[in-house]
Order: structure tokens, then C-alpha cells, then sequence
């Protein structure tokens, strides 16, 4: 444990004295992630190429914002399958607290090991006993203080593990936005130091540093401390180009004209005022829809049938339907 | 390379940006990572350690382009100009007759590109749209600058005036109607259909894309030249446009509305998300004895974790008075947009909007998704005129007493939107003592910078008194602050 700590802390007080040392590079540069993400089917483009690579060689957490459905969650799942890594999720929600995020105890095999001790030690009655053995013997109290409160105890939570993970680790923090603003300040620690403090324990600092993602719908504003430690990629909806990329290298069996109408159609639908505009996993149903129904060009009837599955209010597929398909521009 | 960063940072604080030290800082490390002759890598590299909000990346981006514009044109290995150039070359060659020259960068341009006749400029905007061919485009922007911006050096402007001078010229709406007419042309002589709806509504808009790209490019050409003509600094401190957030209400043109608009729906979801929380975290409920003895046999029935019940939740009701007369027309239209977006997320909120003449208008945004909608059918159906249409608080306060106030409870809040300009009637602010001695809260927001409060007609003094909090409210961010003051 004191040798991985050490190495640790060197790395982190070299980055304190400006010189980055985030161990070797997972990617040779932001070209190289980027096709290497397009031969796994994730197809980013400079900036999120950019700003993953910079992540990477800067050793910095990345705050990923963006509209519900536009690949965020997708991304740190590439990430982790181009470098090899393991994926660790920690699904925020409201409650969220450091027993769930960090660590726990294991307080029922605790009391087993207590009242097993007590059983092999003859004595007859629990607390009393315990007590007992606390003033007679502070040696065998101390003894079974430091038995419990080791690792075999020790019920590692998403951070933590991420933390202490030997193998190559890709942290992913999903819906950060959703944990009260007290809760936020757990993650500060792990993110900037990536390390974790146990009373019991000592501070565990990491082997090798894990890529962190941070994903947001933005439903509140993250707190100045947390943002301050993230680089921040804001992922929008793709332009027309890479959507038809994307739709074909996702969708099997499309026609590059259908992707072409699809991309196409999506892109207009985007311009008009919705209450949910079509994200791109919902550009994806529908394509996916389309091939399975065997239609190989879109009409205005097709698109009428289909259209409930790019949007989910009926206000909204009424005015698509009328704005895009009714005569007259 | 530092130094001109340490002046790009100082550019973004002027504009309002918040960065930090330390982001400064990682900005700085960044550095080392990007390929600094890749504009947009180093871009993105600077966004991402700069930028940590999506509401300021265009007031970055519009920095970026300006701060490190010249920087690119007159640095080494320029391949974007190179190409641009062969552009123009090939451009020549297929289109003989065009008066071809590089735009006049630090006064070393070969002529000012004026040979082209205005038609053959626009022929070359026809073919370069239709197309969709990028270096065409750019090349296009280029000669329409030349052309029909009629720059003056030395002025201190931020170019929007060229800029729109240049589309006027350029008759872009014009351009678009002669190519949708030639599609519809070719569809119906190629296999005898007219094109369907949907097939022209795709086409319009791949065309409009183009346009915006056109206007883009135009615009970015003219910031290129002025910044060529005054330097970066100087530039910056004209076009320097406020965050969306620091936007007068009051004051908003159309298209800083829509930014507000966007900027809005976020807010009302974090009111909402506020309040709600509030609600669930209030004081735990009562215990409950069986959950906690069930919980307790895997501790071997030591209570160790008391489990207690769910408080009931008590609704906040919210009563919503707007004044929607003229001296606050869009103010107005800000609040009824606000309006919409709390309603949207509460149940129980009932809306009132008054001039002299006070009118309930919750059902307006009952059931309507678009806020534009309710806001149509408020101006043309409620009853808010009672004799002259001037505002009267005093008549409409008394009135809203009487028909309503008597559901006004302990669990309402009152949120009055308005400036308190009476034009000299009775001010009746006994009734408002009256609501807040019954109402949980009563809060009022101001749109009147806290300067004027007080002068001529506006007797905001004589209500504010009955309010718990009367709130300067003439930016998101003052709304912001409001909400987050709330707790």
C-alpha cells in the first residue's frame, strides 16, 4: 500500500508544480482517437476528440454537457473500450450519499466477527462482555478493533474502486446534476487528487489515474468548485454530415440514400420550435424502424406512420406533420 | 504564446467570462498538448478549459476569432489561406470574366476585387449555393465584402453595419426563390412529378443551411478586415456583446429575446427542481415502528437504522400578477414567459395579468405547450382593459381582492411583476397590506433599474412596504440571484 502511495503522491505533486505527468498516454494524439473511436462506431468530431485527448495528457476529469440523447454516456463507454479499460459507472440520482458513492463498512460482518470472537472467547453475554474486555484487556479489544475495521470489511463503492483499480480504469459519473449540491463536494476530493480519505484506513490514493467522465442534463448549475477541476465539452446535436455517418455506420443494413433522407429530414425537424427536438438515439430508432419496415425511401405517408417514434408529444408530431409535410413552403 | 494568453483571458474577464486562476492556469498547460497551428484544436483545447458553461461559448467564440484572427493570416505554413487562394484561381478558371483579387489584408491586397459586375457576382452566389462547395462560398464572401461593404479604415465600429449592408446587396432571399424554382422546374420536366412537400421543405433547408453558412462567412471576412484595420483590442471593445444572462429585459432586441427564451427554460426547471427538494427534505415524518423492527433482524434486532415515515407534502400555491401594459411591453413578454415555465412545472399555480382592468389567465397555460400560443391568446382574449388601458395598479389590486382574494390562503405566495407606475391613481395599497397579512409570502419584481424607483408616477415605495422582498429584475442573472435567495 505505502509503495503505490508513494507513486501517487509523486505524480500528484508534479502536476502541483505545473509539469503534467498523467503517466503514459492512452492516445497518440487527437487524430489517432478520434479514427480509433470511428473504427469502434463512435463517431466524434475535432472537438470531442480534442478535448478527450487533452483530458487524457492533462489527467483532468471531463464535465460532459449536452442535450438528453446526443451520445454522452456513449462516449465514455467508447473511450473505455478503445483503451482497454473497465468501465465503472456511478449512477447519481437524488439521496446519493458517500455509503453508495465511496465506501461502507460492512457493519453486519462486523457484528458477526464480534459476536464470534465473543463465542471463541468463551464468555457468555454480548455487550456486557464487550465491555468487559475493553477495561481487562485493551490488548485483545485494540486486536479485534483493527481486525474489523480492515479491508475485508470494507464494501468498495464505484469511486473508490475506481481509485484502487490496478488495471486501466475509465470512470464514468452519470447525471452529476442530479445529487444535492452537499453531495457534489464528496466527488472534489476524488476528482482533483484522486484519492479517497478512510478514518479507519488512511487516505488511498490511486495507482493509475483513471479517465473520468462527468455527464450533466444540466437540470441545475454545477457548483464553481466542481467545474473549476473539469475540462467542460458541451456535445450539441451533429450537423448534417456526421449524422448521415453516424446513422450508417450504427444502422445495419441502410441504404446511403435512406441515411441521406433520414439525416436529412431529422436536420429539418431540428429548425422547427419543439418541445423535444429528435435526439440522436431517437435519429437511430427511427432508422432502424425504417429498414426493419423495408422502406427504402421515405414519403410523406411513410414518414406520417413512422414519425411517433422521433417524437414523444403528440403536440409535436401534429405541427412536424404539418409543417414538413402539408404543401406549400 | 503565454503573454497572449494571458491577454485572451483578460479579454474573456471584460466580457464577463468567469475564469479562474487555476483555469487559467490549466488553459496554459493545455498549451503544451494542441498542435498551435491548428486553429480549432487549439480552440477547442482553450473552450475546454476556459469555457465551463454553453450560454457563454458563442461570447468565446466571437473572442477567439477576433483575438486570434491576424495572428493566423500573418504566421508561417498557412495552409487555409493557401487554399483559399487556389480557390480563387480555379474559381477564375471556370469563372472567366470574374474580376479576381485577394481582399486588401494589412493594405498589401492586389486591388479590391471591384472588377466584378454585381451580376457576375451573383450568378457566382448562385452556382456557389447550389453546390454547396465551401471554398465557393468563402470566395463569395470574400468579393461581396469587396464589393458592396464599403468599409472605411479607422472607424470604430464592430461591422454589423457592413454586415448588413453587404446582405442587402446580396438579395440572399432572392437567391433562394430562383433555386427552389429551378428544382421544382427539374423534378417535373425529369420524370414528370411535381416534387411532394417533403421533398421541397429538404431542399428549402439545405439550401438555408448554405445561406447561414454564406452569412457566416461574410461575417467572419468583415471582423478578419476590421481586425486588420485596428487591431484585435480595439475590435473586441466594439463588438463586445453582454452574456445572455446580463441582458437588459427592458431593453432586448428580438434575437437577444430568443436567447432569453433559451436561458429561461432552464431557470424555471431549477426553481421548480428548488422548490420541490425543499419539500421532500423537510423535517423526516413520524417514525415508523414496523419498518424499523423489520430492518432490525438483520442486526440481530438492534435497532441500528430507525426507518421513519414521509412527511406529507404540502403544495405551494402561486398566485402570478403581471402588469402586461405598454411601458413594460417586454417585460411583459419576458414574464408571461416565465409564467409559462413555472406553470409548466407546478400544479397549482394561478396567473393574473392586469393594465387597468385585471383578468385571470391561468387557463391560457393550462394544456399549452408553446408559450408563444398562450402569449397570442392572452393578448387577444383577456379582459384586461377597464377604462383607458393605462395602468392602474390601485383598481386592478382592489379588484383581484375582491373576486379572488378570499382564496388567497396561508399556503399562497404572491409573485407581483411590474414597475409600479400608476400614472397618478390612487395607489390602494391597503389591499396588498391585506393579501400579505393573509398570504404566506408576498414578493414583487421590479424591471425599473432601482435608480428610477420612486420617480414621477412610480409609487413602487408605497407597495413595497407590504412585500416581503421588492427585487431589481432586469437580467437573468437578477432573477437568478432571486431564486437562489429563495430558500
Amino acid at each position: 500500500m505505502s509503495d503505490t502511495a508513494e507513486q501517487g503522491r509523486t505524480s500528484w505533486s508534479n502536476a502541483d508544480l505545473g509539469i503534467p505527468d498523467s503517466g503514459p498516454a492512452r492516445f497518440e494524439s487527437a487524430h489517432e482517437l478520434r479514427r480509433g473511436l470511428a473504427e469502434i462506431g463512435y463517431l466524434a468530431d475535432d472537438g470531442i476528440a480534442g478535448v478527450v485527448y487533452l483530458a487524457d495528457r492533462l489527467a483532468k476529469p471531463v464535465l460532459v454537457e449536452g442535450p438528453a440523447g446526443t451520445g454522452k454516456t456513449q462516449l465514455a463507454k467508447s473511450v473505455a473500450e478503445l483503451s482497454n479499460s473497465r468501465l465503472i459507472r456511478l449512477q447519481c440520482y437524488e439521496g446519493l450519499d458517500e455509503s453508495k458513492a465511496l465506501y461502507e463498512w460492512n457493519y453486519r460482518k462486523q457484528l458477526l466477527r464480534i459476536q464470534a470472537a465473543q463465542i471463541s472467547g468463551g464468555s457468555d453475554d454480548g455487550l456486557r462482555a464487550a465491555s468487559a474486555a475493553q477495561t481487562k484487556d485493551g490488548a485483545a479489544w485494540k486486536h479485534l478493533e483493527e481486525d474489523i475495521f480492515s479491508e475485508d470489511f470494507l464494501l468498495t463503492r464505484p469511486l473508490l474502486e475506481a481509485i484502487r483499480a490496478d488495471e486501466p480504469v475509465v470512470l464514468l459519473v452519470d447525471e452529476v446534476d442530479r445529487v444535492e449540491l452537499e453531495t457534489e463536494a464528496l466527488l472534489l476530493e476524488v476528482l482533483s487528487e484522486y484519492q479517497v480519505s478512510i478514518p479507519e484506513l488512511g487516505t488511498v490514493r490511486a495507482t493509475r489515474l483513471p479517465m473520468v467522465f462527468l455527464t450533466s442534463n444540466n437540470t441545475r448549475e454545477l457548483s464553481e468548485a466542481l467545474k473549476r477541476r473539469c475540462l467542460y465539452l458541451h456535445i450539441d446535436y451533429p450537423g448534417l454530415e456526421r449524422e448521415r455517418e453516424i446513422v450508417r455506420t450504427r444502422v445495419p443494413g441502410i441504404t446511403d440514400e435512406l441515411a441521406d433522407q433520414v439525416a436529412r429530414i431529422v436536420q429539418s425537424l431540428r429548425t422547427i420550435e419543439l418541445r423535444k427536438a429528435p435526439s440522436v438515439s431517437e435519429t437511430l430508432d427511427w432508422a432502424r424502424t425504417l429498414v426493419l419496415l423495408g422502406i427504402e425511401s421515405i414519403d410523406a405517408s411513410g414518414a406520417r406512420d413512422t414519425l411517433h417514434i422521433l417524437l414523444k408529444y403528440q403536440s409535436d408530431i401534429e405541427r412536424a406533420a404539418k409543417e414538413l409535410l402539408s404543401a406549400g413552403t | 504564446m503565454l503573454d497572449l494568453l494571458s491577454g485572451f483571458v483578460m479579454e474573456l474577464r471584460q466580457s464577463g467570462l468567469p475564469v479562474s486562476l487555476t483555469e487559467h492556469l490549466d488553459a496554459a498547460d493545455a498549451m503544451h498538448h494542441v498542435n498551435l497551428d491548428d486553429r480549432d484544436e487549439l480552440k477547442y483545447a482553450l473552450g475546454a478549459t476556459l469555457v465551463k458553461s454553453n450560454s457563454h461559448w458563442r461570447a468565446f467564440e466571437t473572442a477567439f476569432e477576433i483575438y486570434f484572427a491576424l495572428r493566423r493570416d500573418s504566421g508561417p505554413g498557412d495552409t487555409q489561406i493557401e487554399n483559399l487562394e487556389a480557390w480563387g484561381e480555379a474559381g477564375e478558371k471556370s469563372f472567366p470574366g470574374a474580376g479576381m483579387g485577394l481582399p486588401g489584408q494589412q493594405g498589401t491586397g492586389r486591388g479590391g476585387g471591384s472588377g466584378m459586375t454585381p451580376q457576375e457576382l451573383a450568378e457566382l452566389l448562385y452556382q456557389a449555393i447550389r453546390s454547396g462547395n465551401s471554398g465557393m462560398l468563402a470566395m463569395v464572401a470574400r468579393h461581396a465584402v469587396d464589393r458592396f461593404s464599403g468599409m472605411e479604415p479607422g472607424r470604430p465600429v464592430g461591422g454589423t453595419y457592413y454586415f448588413y449592408r453587404t446582405l442587402r446587396n446580396l438579395d440572399l432571399e432572392g437567391v433562394l426563390q430562383r433555386l427552389m424554382e429551378e428544382a421544382r422546374h427539374t423534378a417535373a420536366s425529369s420524370d414528370g412529378d411535381a416534387l411532394t412537400a417533403l421533398e421541397e421543405r429538404l431542399m428549402a433547408d439545405a439550401y438555408k443551411s448554405r445561406l447561414d453558412d454564406l452569412r457566416k462567412s461574410i461575417e467572419s471576412e468583415i471582423r478578419r478586415r476590421l481586425v486588420a484595420d485596428r487591431g484585435a483590442e480595439a475590435l473586441l471593445r466594439s463588438v463586445r456583446t453582454p452574456l445572455p444572462e446580463d441582458i437588459d429585459v427592458m431593453h432586448a432586441t428580438r434575437d437577444e429575446l430568443k436567447a432569453l427564451q433559451v436561458a429561461l427554460h432552464p431557470l424555471s426547471r431549477k426553481l421548480a427542481v428548488r422548490l420541490a427538494r425543499k419539500r421532500r427534505h423537510q423535517r423526516r415524518g413520524p417514525l415508523d415502528f414496523r419498518a424499523t423492527v423489520r430492518r432490525s433482524l438483520s442486526t440481530g434486532g438492534v435497532p441500528v437504522e430507525p426507518k421513519f415515515r414521509h412527511p406529507h407534502p404540502s403544495k405551494p400555491e402561486i398566485f402570478v400578477v403581471a402588469d402586461i401594459s405598454g411601458s413594460v411591453a417586454s417585460f411583459a413578454r419576458f414574464t408571461l414567459l416565465l409564467v409559462h415555465a413555472i406553470s409548466s412545472q407546478f400544479s397549482k399555480v394561478r396567473s393574473f395579468v392586469f393594465v387597468d382592468g385585471i383578468d385571470e389567465v391561468t387557463r391560457f397555460f393550462e394544456g399549452a405547450d408553446d408559450p408563444a400560443d398562450a402569449v397570442r391568446r392572452i393578448n387577444a382574449e383577456a379582459d384586461v382593459v377597464w377604462v383607458d388601458g393605462h395602468s392602474d395598479y390601485g383598481h386592478a389590486l382592489t379588484v383581484f381582492n375582491d373576486r379572488w382574494g378570499d382564496e388567497v390562503t396561508s399556503k399562497a405566495s404572491i409573485l407581483m411583476l411590474g414597475d409600479a407606475r400608476n400614472n397618478y391613481h390612487a395607489s390602494q395599497a391597503w389591499v396588498l397590506a391585506e393579501l400579505q397579512a393573509r398570504a404566506r409570502h408576498v414578493y414583487w419584481l421590479n424591471p425599473e433599474p432601482m435608480a428610477y424607483w420612486g420617480s414621477g408616477d412610480s409609487i413602487i415605495d408605497e407597495y413595497g412596504v407590504h412585500c416581503e422582498a421588492v427585487v431589481e429584475c432586469r437580467t437573468l442573472r437578477q432573477l437568478e440571484r432571486f431564486v437562489g435567495d429563495l430558500e
